[in-house]
């Protein structure tokens, strides 16, 4: 309950502050705060996902978008008080309407009473997996979660689509100047960076393969791989992270995730079941089960993990440009 | 008594507050962080709905005999990753808008909008 007025405090802050940068600090606090509030609603799955996405990944576009657009928001609103209006009055029909709801926590709501006790009570024994929210995810509910994962693959394509731009050699030698002059000042937080990434790599490897058993799974691992990447791009430059991984190599392992994920369920058609329905992937249907989830969830990581890389190496990309553009500019008149 | 809907309500503020943003403020960032408010409303009730009292996460061990509702987790965890994609994809056209005029803010598109049309039905006429 705390969580939830914290949570409404930083709201009305958003509201009130024209300064972007602090709006941007804040929703990352925002996002933190929802994370929190997920643990204590036994969602941890959930609140692994919001704590990499809302507080970390989301926060870091924001800053690079406000690098190049403005810090400062005008002031001068339209008509907030039509706004306001219309804010109340829906607001006051909701509340009208959760009179309606069932009450927090109460087992014997409707939302509690049809599959859920299916997935609760049968799915260790179809799947052999012990965290539900894992098994229905990939098996039970594995045509949503496909679906899921073309919209993310479809959303780094329109990136790309629209930021992305052809860069010349020269280009990026100046680029990278600019860079080692800027970065050599922060030595302490490159080495300990240097330090940190394999395990935070590590950690999100075993946050893949462990997601069976515990909180985690393709979306998470993904998002913390592509947070290591990130991490290594602010502290050593585009252009160097630029020879470490490949851009054409990493859109090709967003379209093999997609690839490999929607194969498990055409494999599953050929060998005579449904689509996604792992039960004839091996002879025995736990061990298919087993086989089929792995399988996707390697797609979804791979997926998420680049597109996020994609995401972000076109933003800042165009920052890179827009800084270069501008030093030309200066230069010029002198 | 008092508390049992004081999760919806909340959820409801922070969606108005969200909703508020999004009309009333010019500034395009800010109008996309709006909407991610919103986002997050509806995130927290879904999963405000999927809790159980006494239940535990919902992942499997002896001893356990009542757990929140998996399906809400499901959905709101591929939601989160889905709905950062899309912002992502909306922050790049606030980029563009921002190359083409110069400004992101709602107002001085509009005129400078208006002002093109304007021009363009001069030449018609000319």
């Amino acid at each position: 309950m705390v969580l939830l007025s914290f949570l409404v405090v930083t709201a009305f802050a958003i509201i009130r502050m024209n300064d972007l940068f602090a709006v941007v600090m804040l929703s990352g606090i925002y996002g933190l705060l929802s994370a929190s509030f997920f643990v204590a609603m036994d969602a941890v799955d959930v609140a692994f996902t919001e704590a990499a996405v809302g507080a970390g990944i989301s926060t870091l576009l924001m800053l690079v978008v406000i690098a190049q657009t403005g810090r400062k928001e005008k002031t001068s609103r339209h008509k907030p008080l039509l706004a306001l209006l219309i804010v109340l009055i829906t607001g006051s029909l909701l509340v009208y309407s959760s009179f309606d709801m069932p009450h927090f926590g109460d087992a014997h709501a409707p939302i509690h009473e049809h599959t859920s006790p299916r997935y609760l009570n049968d799915s260790m024994e179809e799947t052999g997996i012990p965290n539900v929210v894992t098994s229905v995810l990939a098996s039970y509910r594995a045509f949503d979660t496909f679906g899921e994962v073309v919209v993310i693959f479809t959303a780094g394509l329109g990136i790309l689509a629209i930021l992305t731009i052809g860069r010349r050699k020269e280009d990026d030698d100046e680029i990278a100047s600019i860079n080692d002059s800027m970065h050599e000042q922060h030595l302490v937080i490159r080495i300990v960076a240097k330090i940190l990434i394999p395990f935070i790599l590590l950690f999100a490897l075993y946050v893949q393969f462990h997601g069976d058993f515990g909180p985690g799974g393709g979306f998470q691992a993904g998002v913390i791989f592509a947070a290591a990447v990130i991490l290594y791009t602010m502290l050593f430059g585009l252009s160097t992270a630029r020879k470490v991984i490949n851009q054409s190599f990493i859109k090709l392992i967003a379209a093999t995730g997609v690839l490999l994920y929607g194969s498990v369920g055409i494999v599953s058609i050929m060998s005579g079941g449904n689509f996604f329905d792992y039960n004839v992937l091996a002879s025995d249907p736990v061990a298919g089960q087993h086989l089929g989830i792995l399988l996707i969830e390697w797609g979804v990581g791979c997926t998420v993990a680049s597109v996020m890389i994609i995401i972000f190496f076109n933003f800042s990309g165009r920052l890179e440009l827009h800084q270069r553009n501008e030093r030309s500019k200066n230069r010029e008149p002198s | 008594m008092l508390f049992d809907l004081f999760n919806h309500w909340v959820v409801i503020t922070l969606m108005m507050s969200g909703l508020y943003i999004v009309i009333a403020h010019g500034n395009l960032i800010k109008k996309i962080i709006g909407l991610s408010v919103f986002q997050t409303s509806v995130f927290i009730f879904y999963i405000s709905m999927a809790k159980v009292d006494g239940g535990t996460a919902p992942i499997l061990a002896e001893n356990i005999t009542q757990y929140s509702n998996p399906l809400p987790h499901v959905l709101i965890l591929t939601a989160i990753v889905v709905g950062i994609a899309t912002t992502a994809l909306g922050l790049s056209l606030v980029v563009r808008i921002k190359e083409e005029y110069g400004s992101i803010e709602e107002d001085d598109i509009q005129q400078q909008d208006n002002q093109d049309l304007a021009d363009s039905h001069l030449e018609n006429k000319a």
